[in-house]
């Protein structure tokens, strides 16, 4: 892109091509995304009240989400669970999808190709299937996960996870996190073929066993595809909205329990059962998710990704 | 570094997946401000009254009802009526709401709209699209809680006829019963405990109702048992009035009799989601059934034959009872409509009893709300239905201008009732938390 500008020319010649290559892009990603966003956090700044949009009532909104004790313990509330969501992703997700790319990516194993797919399956599901089947299992009445364990002599332990306060947003989380599991596996599987054999050819050489191949080459050199997914799985994770839906209904019940960043959006915008929609608080989460996101994401980029891009060169 | 615009790109468009979806939807809130429009219709030329053809076409969401409309509904009003040709127009129930107000902005409305109870029907009539049926004369077979759900808050202008409601009971399996020689149904809260003793004793499970889904334990706990306590209509009136509270005793006492259910539920309640309750019961694995008629059918279609219905017992006895008889679905007529009198014509045979009789039994578990009487051929609706006889008919009471705040007292209730029956909330602690959301927001009109 920049190439363009640096050609000294005296002529300031209109560039189609430019505008013909750039064009559809930037027209299709500002009507349908900038358009949108800038106009989302516009409406987050008016209020009931007046004709058609509202009256004006700048950052009024936000210090009703973030104080309010109607508002405020549902935005801090969904905060801390989509913290937990995420802290789980991060915790069980991406080191069993890390510890997967290895084994599929050793000469060793036979069958790679089936497995790889297998575990890649659920990714490709629809949310709602996931939740239903998940639901079925979990189900005290039907479900198969009261049976599995009995059988194993651990039927203590079962419980009716989705309706008690405790287990039912870590339960969730681990159904999300067995459906996406295989996206990790896949990024983290490219890096590792990318990695030239001869390098562990040489290690192996030089008498390093597999965790020394592991830890001192294999770990270095995917080091920014785990930055990659880490940032994936926290912009996932905060818009994370369907599972819940899908498993425990538009309320995120047991009283709150499993309420996320996502599912406290569609309750305040669209409304649920009774409740009407109320599109400026609506779409004061949504400007709220943003920030947070962004933040997140920012944060990613200039502390974590500029020091791995040098590290790399 | 050349990486950046790129990530920067997925930052935006993912932080937007949550923000795009803002500008649709969102306008259902009823705009109570607004000036009722003056009705056209009685400007509009009369195009029926005389010889000619008129047809009229009804906008609803029982996509379900197709059937019994073109076969059963529609000829018997044609018969007596050769002028007026009706068409039904069902729309899928989720999109009625939106598709409804799309056609009426455009006039493209059918004459007949189905109404939803509530703000949704107030909301279409305030923005004048619904006519005024305050002269309608079949109006006058309907009570006072019939209406409630399609009148203007100051009771003076309705604007739908009812016609069906839901009524909220115990489904029983009476093989259980038989088995265990128990031969009447309870009327009391002390029979009831009894009865739920004697069936734990005998090692069948006495409840089945789960907590996942929490309507349930609103719905047909809550609302179900809670007009005995609260006295039907005048606990409910009261509540809008500002003179009751739900720190009071009778809502106190209901959640306390829900909480002291949990015993008498199936293992694990707090996993069972509506549907597993269901099918529990249908399975023959418990005795009774916490109740809409409206599962009657779906029982009864599943091959649970042998099934009774009983009322929600007296807290004493000899108290009046009371009963959650739910009004749900009406009829109104469009107010742009070209041919009002044949409309009117058609709406005053829906408020009659030759309708009455017709629906209820086309569609057991959902009952006219028609004064006159209707006989069923179904027995275990007609139980339900002649509850009516002796108790008091009331709605639930978080449906009328109650939930129109935040936060939302219907929501609200779903999720303490059931959090009370799982033992991890107070009677006394929901009351204060329904209480204070209430009180944030509403401000009683005195």
């Amino acid at each position: 892109m920049a190439t363009i500008d640096r050609r000294p020319t005296t002529r300031r010649r209109f560039s189609w091509p430019l505008l013909v290559f750039l064009g559809p892009a930037v027209l299709t990603y500002s009507v349908f995304m900038v358009f949108p966003l800038f106009d989302s956090l516009r409406l987050s700044l008016f209020g009931p009240g007046g004709s058609g949009l509202g009256v004006f009532v700048g950052l009024q909104n936000y210090v009703t989400l973030l104080t309010d004790p109607l508002w405020s313990p549902r935005f801090w509330g969904a905060l801390g669970n989509n913290l937990v969501f995420f802290a789980i992703h991060m915790l069980v997700q991406n080191p069993i999808g890390l510890l997967l790319a290895v084994l599929l990516t050793t000469r060793v194993l036979r069958g790679r190709a089936v497995y790889r797919t297998l575990i890649f399956a659920p990714t490709i599901l629809s949310v709602v299937i996931v939740g239903f089947i998940w639901k079925l299992i979990l189900s005290p009445l039907w479900g198969v996960a009261s049976g599995a364990l009995d059988a194993i002599g651990l039927g203590g332990l079962y419980g009716p996870w989705l309706g008690l306060e405790g287990p039912a947003l870590i339960v969730i989380s681990l159904m999300s996190v067995w459906q996406y599991v295989g996206i990790p596996m896949l990024l983290f599987s490219a890096a590792l073929l990318s990695i030239p054999d001869e390098i562990v050819e040489a290690a192996r050489v030089d008498g390093a066993g597999p965790f020394r191949i592991f830890s001192r080459i294999q770990m270095p050199l995917i080091a920014p595809t785990i930055g990659i997914v880490a940032v994936l799985t926290f912009v996932g994770n905060f818009n994370a909205f369907d599972l819940v839906y899908a498993v425990q209904g538009g309320l995120a019940g047991p009283e709150f329990s499993t309420d996320l960043m996502g599912t406290f959006f569609y309750r305040t915008f669209f409304g649920f059962q009774l409740q009407a929609g109320n599109p400026t608080m609506g779409a004061t989460v949504a400007g709220a998710m943003f920030v947070i996101i962004l933040l997140g994401v920012c944060l990613y980029l200039f502390g974590l990704q500029r020091r791995l891009q040098t590290y790399e060169a | 570094m050349k990486r950046r615009p790129l990530a920067l790109g997925a930052v935006l468009a993912l932080a937007l997946s949550a923000c795009t979806s803002a500008n649709p939807g969102g306008s259902t809130a009823p705009v109570a401000s607004q000036p009722a429009a003056s009705q056209p219709a009685a400007s509009q030329p009369p195009a029926s009254a005389g010889g000619e053809t008129v047809t009229l076409s009804i906008e609803s969401w029982r996509n379900d009802d197709l059937a019994i409309w073109q076969d059963k509904i529609i000829p018997a009003f044609e018969k007596t009526n050769p002028n007026i040709k009706v068409t039904f127009n069902p729309t899928a129930p989720a999109d009625y709401n939106g598709v409804l107000n799309t056609k009426l902005e455009g006039s493209s409305a059918g004459d007949l709209i189905t109404c939803r109870p509530f703000d949704a029907s107030l909301g279409l009539f305030q923005k004048g699209y619904l006519a005024s049926l305050n002269d309608l004369p079949g109006l006058k077979n309907f009570g006072d809680v019939a209406k409630s759900a399609w009148i203007t808050d100051d009771g003076k202008d309705v604007f739908c006829v009812p016609m069906a409601s839901v009524i909220h009971g115990f489904i029983y399996n009476k093989d259980i019963f038989d088995k265990l020689g128990i031969t009447s149904t309870p009327t009391t809260l002390a029979e009831f405990h009894a009865l739920l003793d004697k069936i734990k004793d005998a090692g069948v499970t006495p409840l089945d109702m789960g907590t996942k889904d929490m309507w349930e334990s609103a719905t047909m706990g809550f609302q179900n048992i809670g007009p005995n306590y609260w006295k039907g209509e005048e606990g409910r009136k009261a509540l809008i009035a500002g003179t009751a509270s739900f720190t009071d005793q009778p809502y106190i006492d209901t959640w306390k009799e829900l909480a002291s259910w949990a015993p008498y539920l199936p293992k694990d309640y707090a996993g069972i989601a509506y549907p597993d309750a269901q099918q529990y019961f249908q399975s023959g694995k418990a005795a009774i059934y916490p109740a809409g008629t409206w599962d009657i059918s779906t029982f009864e279609a599943a091959g649970l034959k042998n099934i009774g219905f009983f009322g929600p017992p007296a807290v004493n006895a000899g108290d009046q009872c009371y009963l959650s008889d739910h009004t749900d679905i009406a009829l109104g007529m469009n107010a742009k409509t070209k041919n009002p009198e044949a409309a009117k014509t058609f709406l005053d045979w829906v408020a009659g009893p030759d309708f009455a009789s017709l629906y209820s039994n086309a569609l057991p578990g959902f009952y006219s709300l028609s004064d006159s009487p209707v006989t069923l051929e179904d027995p275990v609706a007609q139980q339900a239905l002649d509850l009516r006889k002796t108790c008091k008919s009331t709605i639930r009471n978080s449906y009328q201008i109650l939930s129109r705040g935040a936060p939302n007292l219907e929501n609200e209730l779903w999720r303490v009732t059931a959090a009370v029956i799982n033992g991890t909330l107070t009677p006394e602690a929901a009351a204060k938390e329904i209480q204070d959301g209430l009180d944030k927001w509403y401000k009683p009109a005195t």
